[in-house]
């Protein structure tokens, strides 16, 4: 340590000097490691390798597993498992289109009424409310997110059926039956209440991620814009959003991969009915609800490898979408938070 | 300049006023649901709970009374079976990625974590079911455990690392400069100067397991009676507010309305614990 204090001439010669001396100095410090505890640091990583190493065999697991158990089905139906409009265990037919498009359906509705609400509530609350409501507001929207799925179905089926039942589905069948998706009777259970009580759980995820990525837009740009006159609104989309449009999406697609996977609500909302219906106010059936209402009931092996081939569609579906939601938020975020990666 | 002075035109001020409108509205549109759901859990769920819904087992459909004991203790068994699974495999993963993290590996192993993080419980459950219970040939609470232990690991292993690379490198550079070997400086020195951070992540992946249902159908499925056996099938709170939520009977929505509530009160105590702890312990790494 001395060695660095002494003033060593700036020369050509001097830096192999310096680097022989560093590395003859190394030894010294081996003096003080015991055999001992140089074993304990070599265990002690390779035991945390191993732990990490967890990680991506559950992966490969979960991969393994479903591709093996619904082999049966795969072989049997093989694509026409995908365009197939026919559930029926007893005569062992399996089309899995109706959860499909169920799946895809109430997930766009969840969509449309949770990306204007979700992105709306995080200008809020970086751009415009007051300092000392911006805790309160995350973190009520944080608790939004720590609701169990069970309890937003039970409040779906005892508050928000009702109450689309009674007002919102008369309401919307009368102006906006013309456009063919709110008619027929209205149950309050269907996709539409799937679709709502979906809006409400995504909100929190692209909500949060959008809120981090507005935060990470540099206050200066907001100052320039500022500066040259620009309101409030022509600032947020001049500066703000054009900026933070990347981020968004990828929060975005998120909040999709919730919406597609996500379970008990849905299945205690959506009706649970395998038809492909245009309007909105019919019950239908997602690819995961399914799952969860027939899995332990279906006692052939092909009702069960066709359920578990829906399982391995939701698998590889979710796995993309996370992976490209995943790779568009850290291409923005990942500067900001110095990760030893970047 | 007369250009400075122009006062902003109608037209900009109306966009202006309705984009504040709109945003403010977003906002109080996003907290109502959570004002509603909360309102109607404690306005439904008081009324149900009594001392016999927390000591007794579900009685048959048409007897009063009766309640959710064994599926609180169930609960609590297959939470804790899966925290001894997802804790300390979180932790470590955690604990390589920050501190023995260099090259493709690591960040293949974060990337799998953030997707695993994704995929969906419905998904964890089919899987765990093929991995434990078709070979054990039943379902059990040590199923259920591993289903959530398996959910618990990308979230811990995620924020643990996180947690500590806010540790600066300095207080690591000084435990070792003193000779202190490496696994003793990561346990003793950089984990214990994050362990608010740790057990924060920790706490926060048990609450968002402690409520999940979709992976318990086919691992713990659930149990009319008391159990504590962990290779039996056992009775969870989630699974229990489920089965009563869907059925045709007013005495068991009055039960699922009283479990709902018990299960959030767990999991809002939990959540706002951490809250508390993460914001004291942001002021200590500051220091």
């Amino acid at each position: 340590m001395l060695r660095f204090q002494t003033p060593v001439a700036p020369s050509a010669g001097a830096e192999p000097a310096a680097q022989e001396a560093a590395s003859s100095s190394a030894p010294r410090i081996e003096l003080h490691t015991s055999r001992i505890s140089k074993y304990l640091d070599f265990s002690f990583r390779y035991s945390l390798l191993l732990c990490s190493v967890s990680i991506i065999a559950v992966m490969g697991l979960f991969f393994y597993e479903l591709t093996s158990r619904s082999k049966l089905s795969i072989t049997k139906f093989g694509f026409g498992f995908f365009l197939g409009n026919v559930w029926d265990p007893v005569s062992g037919d399996f089309g899995a289109r109706p959860f499909i498009y169920g799946t895809l359906v109430s997930s766009l509705v969840a969509l449309v009424l949770a990306v204007p609400l979700a992105v709306g509530v995080s200008v809020f609350v970086t751009e415009l409310c007051p300092r000392y409501l911006r805790g309160i507001i995350s973190f009520t929207v944080e608790l939004l997110a720590a609701i169990p799925s069970v309890i937003y179905g039970l409040w779906g089926i005892f508050v928000l059926a009702p109450l689309l039942r009674t007002y919102v589905e008369p309401w919307l069948g009368k102006y906006f039956g013309w456009t063919g998706l709110f008619v027929g009777p209205a149950y309050g259970i269907g996709m539409l209440a799937a679709g709502v009580i979906l809006a409400i759980m995504i909100i929190p995820i692209i909500a949060s991620i959008t809120r981090e990525v507005l935060v990470a837009v540099p206050q200066s740009q907001r100052e320039a814009v500022l500066a040259l006159g620009a309101t409030r609104w022509e600032m947020v989309r001049m500066a703000v959003l054009r900026n933070a449009r990347v981020g968004i999406m990828g929060g975005i697609i998120l909040g999709l991969g919730r919406a597609i996977g996500e379970t008990m609500a849905v299945t205690m909302l959506i009706g649970n009915r395998p038809e492909v219906a245009k309007s909105l106010f019919a019950p239908g059936y997602t690819m995961a609800s399914v799952i969860a209402n027939e899995f332990s009931e279906a006692t052939d092996d092909l009702y069960l490898s066709a359920l578990v081939e829906i399982g391995l569609v939701l698998l590889i579906v979710t796995v993309i979408v996370n992976a490209c939601a995943r790779l568009l938020v850290w291409s923005i975020t990942r500067g900001r938070t110095g990760r030893a990666n970047a | 300049m007369p250009s400075a002075t122009r006062p902003t035109s109608l037209w900009r001020r109306l966009t202006n006023f309705c984009f504040i409108a709109l945003s403010s509205g977003a906002a109080f549109l996003v907290l109502a649901p959570l004002a509603a759901i909360f309102g109607y859990l404690v306005y439904k769920g008081m009324g149900s709970i009594s001392w016999a819904f927390l000591t007794h087992t579900p009685r048959p459909v048409g007897e009063p009374g009766g309640g959710m004991a064994n599926a609180i203790v169930g609960s609590v068994t297959i939470l804790c079976l899966g925290s001894i699974i997802g804790v300390p495999l979180g932790i470590g993963s955690g604990i390589y990625l920050a501190e023995f993290g260099r090259g493709r590996y690591v960040n293949v192993v974060r990337f799998t974590a953030d997707v695993l993080n994704g995929i969906p419980s419905i998904v964890v459950g089919i899987a765990v079911y093929a991995l434990v219970v078709l070979p054990q040939q039943h379902f059990s609470a040590l199923s259920g455990g591993v289903a959530l232990g398996i959910m618990m690991i990308p979230t811990i292993a995620r924020t643990t690392e996180e947690m500590l690379l806010m540790v600066p490198n300095t207080i690591r550079e000084a435990a070792l400069g003193l000779g202190i070997p490496q696994w003793r400086t990561t346990l003793q020195v950089t984990l214990r100067t994050a362990s608010k951070g740790v057990i924060t992540g920790a706490m926060l992946a048990f609450a968002r397991v402690a409520g999940e249902t979709a992976p318990l159908l086919f691992t713990a499925f659930g149990n009319q009676f008391w159990n504590l056996n962990p290779n039996q099938p056992t009775a969870a709170l989630p699974i229990q507010i489920f089965a009563y939520a869907i059925s045709p009977f007013d005495e068991w929505h009055r039960q699922a309305w009283a479990g709902a509530l018990i299960l959030i009160v767990l999991i809002v105590v939990a959540v706002s614990a951490v809250r508390v702890v993460t914001s004291r312990g942001n002021m200590a790494n500051n220091a």
